[in-house]
């Protein structure tokens, strides 16, 4: 990895009760690099994306934004930081328009100069959110609530977005777009780390993979090793 | 008696009620917390308009709504936040060790001042206690007030909720806190403006009520805010305007029952024994046949504490 490192973690422990729920994971993202986190139900992946963003405390071990520790901040200190997750089930607010939705991604957002020529890529790159902007957004489909949901972490202007499995219950061709939308928001600086259950797409996608079993990273892949599904397969058992 | 003033009365009552229903439902939102400390919140409203004797009605308010808000701001910091990852028992009976502690202060007070009566008489805008005629009518100036105030202030808060960047992220903070946290909207800040809002209502009730009664008791507000939150839970305390709409109901009920069944004076709490008994009954009625409130969207399902 030659990128700058923008999220480092660092030997996290985070434990539920007494259980464990992620051990001695270390993982690095670097500037403008999309990671993948993948691994089977249970493994630990929203825990640790929950961890990073503050929404659980770390047992031990360290969490570190551009060099600077972020362990034990609150989420809104952290989302102003400059981290944006896009949460599983996408939490959109379904009784406020979309136009709100995408003002309360404002909030975290430090510097509001450039908010108007963040917002003109964004819509372009999820047209549905201009279209529908008047709308309740609990009229939207599946697939359009997603696209809300990571506009609105991306009008924030995050130095790194996390995805909390964007694809589930999606639509293949819904998928596509989000996927798609991943490379155009890695083009325009935005650090990506991507929870997901597609292990082969994420893989084919991602810079780097790691894969996650009973709370621990057990391999790396690379985009090499998208088509070899048996070494993908392996990794999953090796729990 | 004429059956167009007592529905005039009546929405009178209701909008004093609809106030109370909104500082208390504003602050159910952002905290799952009922503050069943509310009605002494209004009293302590009352004794800081009672407090001056003879300044200028505006000041004396001025002082009112600034007693109100810092009340309800300590309440917050000393009680609401340390327990606001405790149980929801935890911070209910918080709450009416509260309600019990401001109460009795107010009753410890008469003793240290050796005075006779529990009251202070209230001066302030008396004048508006005057009944204007308007053909066989008789209102009270104050009548006109409560529901003036009431418009201005529920018509202020939604100006609020809906055009400000800090009430968009109280809305979207009773919706889904978390989420809203994760937005970067900060947790303190939306509860203390919630509280501080909450406050500024207290005050606009205790003034109206002041006003009417034309003193203040170590009781003042306790009545009315059992009997909101009995409206608030009716309407459905998930939604402000459902809640409102409820305390409302609960308020026009009260008095127009009060005034219209026989045997009744101007006071309904103590002149009719039999009109809380009228007025439980349906609202257990109402929570049988709609459990989530009277006014509660169809399919909704009743609250739950994230």
């Amino acid at each position: 990895m030659n990128a700058q490192p923008v999220l480092e973690v660092d030997d996290l422990w985070v434990h539920y009760g007494t259980v464990p729920a992620v051990r001695k994971l270390g993982l690095t993202v670097g500037g403008g690099e999309i990671v993948g986190l993948i691994g089977p139900n249970g493994a630990g992946k929203s825990t640790t994306l929950h961890a990073i963003v503050g929404l659980v405390p770390a047992r031990s071990g360290d969490i570190r934004l551009r060099g600077a520790s972020i362990l034990g901040r609150k989420p809104e200190t952290i989302a102003r930081a400059g981290i944006s997750l896009v949460p599983e089930g996408r939490r959109i607010f379904a009784q406020l328009t979309v136009e709100e939705n995408l003002r309360l991604g404002l909030v975290a957002r430090t510097g509001h100069n450039d908010a108007d020529r963040d917002l003109g890529w964004i819509e372009e790159l999820f047209p549905v959110v201009r279209e529908f902007r008047a709308r309740q957004a609990g009229t939207l489909s599946g697939g359009q609530q997603q696209q809300l949901a990571i506009a609105r972490a991306l009008v924030a202007g995050p130095d790194v977005l996390l995805l909390d499995e964007p694809s589930l219950g999606l639509a293949p061709t819904i998928v596509d777009v989000v996927f798609g939308a991943l490379t155009d928001i890695r083009e325009r600086g935005v650090t990506v780390l991507l929870v997901e259950q597609r292990a082969q797409r994420t893989v084919a996608l991602a810079d780097r993979t790691y894969v996650m079993t009973n709370g621990e990273i057990r391999m790396t892949l690379t985009p090499a090793d998208a088509d070899d599904t048996e070494r993908i397969i392996a990794a999953y058992m090796a729990s | 008696m004429n059956h167009v003033q007592a529905l005039i009365d009546a929405i009178g009552e209701g909008a004093v009620f609809a106030l109370i229903a909104v500082g208390i439902g504003l602050v159910f939102g952002v905290l799952r917390l009922i503050n069943f400390a509310y009605g002494q919140l209004i009293m302590v409203a009352a004794y800081a308009l009672a407090f001056p004797g003879n300044w200028p009605d505006a000041a004396s308010i001025g002082l009112a709504v600034l007693a109100a808000v810092v009340a309800s701001l300590v309440m917050e910091r000393i009680a609401f936040r340390p327990l606001r990852t405790a149980d929801p028992s935890t911070m209910l009976v918080a709450t009416f060790a509260i309600a019990y502690l401001l109460q009795n202060g107010a009753l410890l007070q008469y003793t240290y001042r050796q005075q006779g009566g529990l009251g202070d008489s209230i001066g302030t805008l008396s004048g508006l206690n005057q009944a204007v005629t308007i053909g066989s009518l008789h209102i009270r100036w104050v009548t006109f007030l409560a529901i003036g105030a009431g418009l201005v202030s529920l018509g202020g808060l939604a100006l609020i909720l809906t055009r400000t960047s800090i009430g968009l992220q109280m809305r979207a903070a009773s919706m889904d806190f978390r989420t809203a946290r994760l937005l970067g909207v900060k947790a303190d800040t939306v509860i203390m403006a919630a509280v501080a809002i909450s406050g500024v209502l207290a005050a606009v009730a205790a003034v109206v009520l002041s006003i009417s009664s034309t003193s203040v008791n170590p009781t003042t507000g306790f009545q009315e805010t059992i009997f909101v939150l009995v409206g608030v839970v009716a309407g459905g305390i998930d939604r402000l305007v459902s809640a409102t709409l409820g305390a409302f109901a609960i308020g026009f009920a009260i008095e127009l029952v009060g005034t219209e069944l026989p045997n009744s004076g101007a006071t309904p709490f103590t002149s009719n024994v039999y009109m809380p008994s009228v007025i439980y009954l349906a609202v257990i009625v109402v929570l049988l046949l709609r459990p989530a409130g009277l006014f509660a969207r169809r399919g909704q399902r009743t609250v739950e504490r994230v």
